[in-house]
C-alpha cells in the first residue's frame, strides 16, 4: 500500500503526458506572479456610503441574504429626539402612538421609547430590519438624517461581486478595509 | 411647551422639504437633564482576517488527506469522511464562499482588469486545486469540494446517462466556462456564483430562484450522479483538462484486468472507459478519410462559433449596468420613454454629461463584442475537439477510469474483484506471520 499504483504506459504517452503537464505548471506559474502582483493580503468589506444612498428599496431584495445584511443603524448623537418622527410615522399619522397604523416601517423594526418630554428615542430591532430604507427615506427629507443604511458584517457574506452593489443606482457600494469596515455619518459632516 | 415642538415640526415638515437630500440638522439634539444614558451605534466586526487564512490551511490538508486516501490508502470509506468534512466545513461553515468555482471569475476579472484587486486567498482557491489535480487527478472533486460532496452524498439510485447524451451535455461545462469568463472579464456578472445551486443550501437563505435551483439539483442528483460537476461545473472543466495529464490518476488492476466490467457497473459517473478494439475500424481508409474530414471541420467550426458571437456581443453587453444605464439615457433623452429609472435619476444627479456615459458604454460594447467573437470560436472549438474525441477514444486494453471524467470518489475500489484479492493477500500478509506459528509454539 506504499507507493500508489499506476498504469504501465508507452513511453511516448509518458513524454506527452509530462510535456503537457509542464506547459500548465509553467502557465500556473505565470499566472500567479502576475495574480500575486495584483493581489493584495489586506481584507475588504462592502459597505455603503450614507452620502450617496438614495433609499431606492434594492438593498432589500437584491442582496443574497433574506433578509438582507444590510440594516438601517441610528446614530444617536445626531437624532433629534423628535416626537413627530418622520422616519418612524407614516406621512400623516392617525395618532402619534406605536399603532401599526400610525408606523412607517413594514415589519415594525423601530422601539419607540418615551423619554423626559418631549423627547422620545428610537431603536433599531435589527433582527426585524430588512433594509428597505423607508425610515431613511423618511428621516433625511424631513429630520436630521440619523437612520441610513449600512452592510451588517455579522450577516453579510462578503461576496467578491456583491449582488446590491452591482444594482444600486447611485453607486454608493464601496469597499473598505475590513478593519475599518463602517462608513458612519457624523454631526461634523453633517454641518 | 409640547404643542410648540409640534408646531415646529409641522413647520419643518412643510417648509423645509428637500434642502439636501442626505439630511441636514433640522433639530439640534436635545440636552437631557439627567438619568438619560445615550445608547451606542453597535458596529459588529467583519471575519477576522486569520481565518480566512485557516480555510487555505484547510484547503490544502483536505486536498494531501483526500490524494492519500484516493491513491496511496484506496479507501473509500476515507473519501467518504472528507467528503462529510467538506461538506460541514466548506460548505455549512464557511458558507460555500470564496469557492474555487467562483474564483474562475475573480481571477478573470483580476487578468483582465488592472484595477480590480483580488483578495489572496482567492488566488489560492484556485491554484491549489489546479495543482494538486495536475499531480493526483481530480482528488478536489473527489471530497474537498462542497458542491461535489453533497451531490456525492446524496446520490442514491444512480442512473446510467446514455454515452451519446453524454458526449453531448459534457460540451456545457466548456460553453458556461466561456460564458463565465466573458462576462467577468467585462465586469458585468459573475454569473457561475448567480446560477451556483447548492449556496442557498449553505446559506441556508436565498431568493426563491436559487432555492428552487438547488432543490432541482439535488432531486436530480438521487438518479443522476453528480448533475452540477459533470454537465455544468466550469471548474470541473478545467480539472477535467488537467487531470487528463496528471503525474497519477486513479487506476483499478492495470496489469491483470480480467474484463469484469464490475467497476463499469459501479462508477455511476460514467467515467470507465472500455477498452477500445483492437482495430477500431475494420476500413483503414474510411478511418483515415473521416478524421482528415473531422480535422478540416474544427477550423469551419471555429469561425463559425466566432461569427455567431460576435452578432451577441450587443445583446450580451445590455447585461453590463453602464451599458443598460447608457441605452436608458438615450431613450429618455429622445423621448422614447417617459418613465424614469432610479438608475438614470441617479446618474442625472450626478451631473456627469451623457457624452461621457455614452463614451463608456460604446468601450464596454466594444470589449464585449471582440469577446463574444473569442466567446463563440472557442465554443466551435469546443464542439470540434469533442467530435474528434468521440470518433478517436484514447487507446486502451483494459476496464479503467478515464483520467479526465473520473472525480477519484473510490466507488470502483471496493467493486474490483481484483482489487479485493490484492486487499485480502495484504491483509493476510499482515495476520499470518510468515514464519510457522506451531513450530514456535513447541520450541
Amino acid at each position: 500500500m506504499s507507493a500508489p499504483i499506476t498504469k504501465p504506459e508507452s513511453s511516448r504517452r509518458q513524454f506527452f503526458n509530462g510535456t503537457v503537464r509542464g506547459a500548465f505548471l509553467f502557465l500556473l506559474g505565470a499566472a500567479t506572479t502576475l495574480l500575486f502582483r495584483r493581489s493584495q493580503p489586506k481584507r475588504t468589506v462592502w459597505q455603503i456610503d450614507p452620502y450617496k444612498c438614495i433609499c431606492c428599496t434594492r438593498c432589500a431584495t437584491e442582496c443574497v441574504m433574506h433578509p438582507s445584511a444590510v440594516k438601517c443603524v441610528q446614530v444617536y448623537p445626531m437624532c433629534g429626539y423628535c416626537k413627530l418622527c418622520t422616519g418612524y410615522f407614516e406621512p400623516e399619522p392617525i395618532s402619534l402612538d406605536t399603532g401599526a397604523e400610525n408606523q412607517l416601517c413594514p415589519t415594525g423594526a423601530i422601539k419607540r421609547r418615551a423619554l423626559e418630554d418631549p423627547y422620545y428615542e428610537y431603536t433599531i430591532d435589527e433582527p426585524l430590519c430588512i433594509g428597505c430604507a423607508k425610515c431613511v427615506k423618511g428621516c433625511v427629507l424631513f429630520g436630521n438624517g440619523s437612520f441610513f443604511l449600512q452592510v451588517r458584517h455579522d450577516r453579510c457574506v462578503n461576496c467578491d461581486e456583491c449582488a446590491i452593489a452591482i444594482a444600486c443606482p447611485p453607486q454608493a457600494f464601496q469597499r473598505v478595509p475590513a478593519d475599518k469596515p463602517y462608513l458612519m455619518k457624523d454631526r461634523e459632516h453633517q454641518a | 411647551m409640547r404643542r410648540l415642538v409640534r408646531g415646529c415640526l409641522w413647520l419643518a415638515l412643510l417648509g423645509l422639504p428637500l434642502a439636501s437630500a442626505f439630511g441636514v440638522e433640522r433639530f439640534p439634539p436635545p440636552e437631557f437633564d439627567a438619568g438619560y444614558k445615550m445608547p451606542v451605534t453597535t458596529v459588529p466586526a467583519a471575519r477576522a482576517q486569520w481565518l480566512s487564512y485557516l480555510d487555505v490551511a484547510v484547503l490544502v490538508a483536505a486536498l494531501a488527506l483526500t490524494s492519500h486516501l484516493v491513491l496511496r490508502k484506496r479507501s473509500r470509506d476515507g473519501v467518504l469522511a472528507v467528503s462529510v468534512f467538506s461538506l460541514l466545513y466548506f460548505g455549512f461553515y464557511q458558507q460555500g464562499c470564496v469557492c474555487s468555482i467562483g474564483s474562475v471569475q475573480d481571477i478573470t476579472l483580476a487578468l483582465f482588469n488592472s484595477g480590480y484587486v483580488v483578495p489572496l486567498t482567492t488566488v489560492a482557491f484556485f491554484l491549489l486545486p489546479l495543482v494538486f489535480t495536475l499531480f493526483f487527478g481530480r482528488t478536489f472533486c473527489a471530497a474537498v469540494c462542497p458542491m461535489g460532496a453533497i451531490q456525492d452524498l446524496t446520490l442514491l439510485k444512480p442512473v446510467k446517462v446514455p454515452a451519446w447524451l453524454e458526449h453531448v451535455l459534457g460540451v456545457l461545462p466548456f460553453v458556461y466556462l466561456g460564458a463565465g469568463i466573458l462576462f467577468a472579464a467585462t465586469g458585468s456578472a459573475f454569473i457561475i456564483c448567480e446560477y451556483d445551486p447548492f449556496i442557498a443550501l449553505y446559506r441556508r437563505t436565498g431568493s426563491f430562484g436559487m432555492l428552487a435551483l438547488g432543490a432541482a439539483f439535488l432531486i436530480a442528483g438521487i438518479f443522476i450522479g453528480r448533475p452540477y460537476c459533470r454537465f455544468l461545473c466550469p471548474y470541473g472543466a478545467l480539472l477535467s483538462l488537467v487531470s487528463r495529464y496528471s503525474k497519477w490518476g486513479v487506476t483499478l488492476s492495470p496489469t491483470d484486468c480480467i474484463h469484469c466490467q464490475i467497476c463499469d457497473t459501479a462508477c455511476p459517473y460514467g467515467a470507465i472507459a472500455d477498452p477500445t478494439l483492437k482495430d477500431p475500424h475494420p476500413d483503414p481508409r474510411k478511418r483515415k478519410r473521416r478524421l482528415i474530414a473531422l480535422a478540416a471541420l474544427v477550423p469551419l467550426l471555429v469561425v463559425l462559433g466566432g461569427w455567431l458571437g460576435g452578432r451577441l456581443g450587443v445583446p450580451f453587453s445590455r447585461m453590463h449596468a453602464t451599458v443598460s444605464l447608457a441605452e436608458q439615457v438615450a431613450a429618455e433623452d429622445a423621448g422614447k420613454v417617459k418613465e424614469l429609472t432610479d438608475a438614470s435619476k441617479a446618474f442625472r444627479q450626478t451631473g456627469q454629461p451623457a457624452e461621457e456615459l455614452y463614451a463608456e458604454a460604446l468601450r464596454v460594447r466594444g470589449r464585449f463584442v471582440g469577446g463574444s467573437v473569442w466567446f463563440g470560436a472557442f465554443v466551435g472549438l469546443v464542439f470540434g475537439v469533442t467530435l474528434i474525441s468521440v470518433s478517436e477514444p484514447r487507446k486502451q486494453d483494459i476496464y479503467d477510469p478515464h483520467p479526465g471524467d473520473c472525480v477519484s470518489c473510490g466507488r470502483c475500489y471496493v467493486y474490483c474483484p481484483k482489487e479485493i484479492v490484492r486487499l485480502k493477500r495484504i491483509q493476510s500478509k499482515n495476520v499470518i506471520p510468515l514464519t510457522p506459528v506451531r513450530g514456535e509454539q513447541k520450541s
